[in-house]
């Protein structure tokens, strides 16, 4: 079965194996692209759309948390995980629609505009992912 | 930058894209000639590294050479994480990850080409 952990393996960890993998290395990959993307925005003309770049800035720090909560893994982690990806899903999908009905309050992209369009739509697919997962993964009661 | 350049990498990335493909609708965990592949790849994005950075150096262009070079930077790491991150998962999920790592790089070389042509930052 896919994502199960194997016996012996820690709770801690398994937020990270099988399917976490391939989500942590997207999320990492995503973390990077979200930093640079912001680092060159606010470091280049900050004041040209401060909306849509606070917004970057916004989308990085979640993914560098959400990537971090994976590989760190645990109760705390998961429960970590779970605000940051809710956040990212709130936000690609109200950002995705703003950047349709009020364009001019995005002057410049953000990683959310037109749902992601920029980046072949995964940041919209990418909340979905890591919630099914983290569904998937949830840490017995204590 | 040197055209052909990128369509070679793009080349590489389509068919590194398909073996992978094929693979995964076999359930397949990733295989020596993904690897092989992938060793290609990375010795073609290693030479545009440098080739990028001699270009900019020497071009009239306005390009955004911080912006230019992290972009062939962070793609000639791309297949190396990818790669080790698949060593980790022997199933299919390693060959997934591999797929993704080869168009994490196709992506970039389009927005590298962007960049180099002043389209976007």
């Amino acid at each position: 079965m896919v994502g199960v952990p194997e016996p012996g393996v820690t709770q801690g960890n398994a937020l990270s194996q099988g399917w976490g993998r391939a989500l942590v290395f997207v999320y990492g990959i995503f973390a990077v692209a979200a930093t640079g993307r912001s680092a060159v925005q606010l470091g280049m003309e900050p004041d040209r759309a401060p909306l849509a770049y606070s917004l970057s800035l916004v989308a990085a720090v979640l993914y560098l948390v959400a990537t971090t909560c994976l590989l760190l893994g645990g109760r705390t982690g998961w429960r970590i995980a779970g605000v940051a990806v809710s956040i990212e899903l709130l936000g690609v999908l109200s950002v995705g629609t703003l950047s349709y009905v009020a364009t001019d309050l995005f002057p410049d992209k953000t990683v959310w505009s037109h749902f992601g369009q920029g980046y072949g739509f995964l940041p919209l697919v990418l909340p979905f992912a890591g919630l099914a997962w983290l569904r998937h993964t949830r840490p017995p009661r204590a | 930058m040197t055209p052909w350049l990128y369509g070679v990498l793009l080349v590489l990335a389509g068919v590194t894209a398909v073996l992978l493909v094929v693979d995964l609708v076999r359930d397949r965990s990733a295989q020596d000639s993904h690897y092989i592949a992938f060793a290609v790849l990375e010795v073609a994005l290693l030479v545009q590294l440098v080739v990028g950075i001699v270009a900019l150096a020497r071009t009239e262009r306005d390009v955004e050479g911080a912006v230019f070079v992290s972009y062939l930077v962070t793609n000639a790491l791309i297949p190396v994480v990818g790669a080790f991150f698949s060593l980790a998962e022997r199933s299919r999920v390693g060959t997934t990850i591999l797929l993704l790592a080869v168009v994490t790089v196709a992506g970039l070389e389009v927005r590298l080409w962007d960049v180099w042509g002043g389209r976007g930052a």
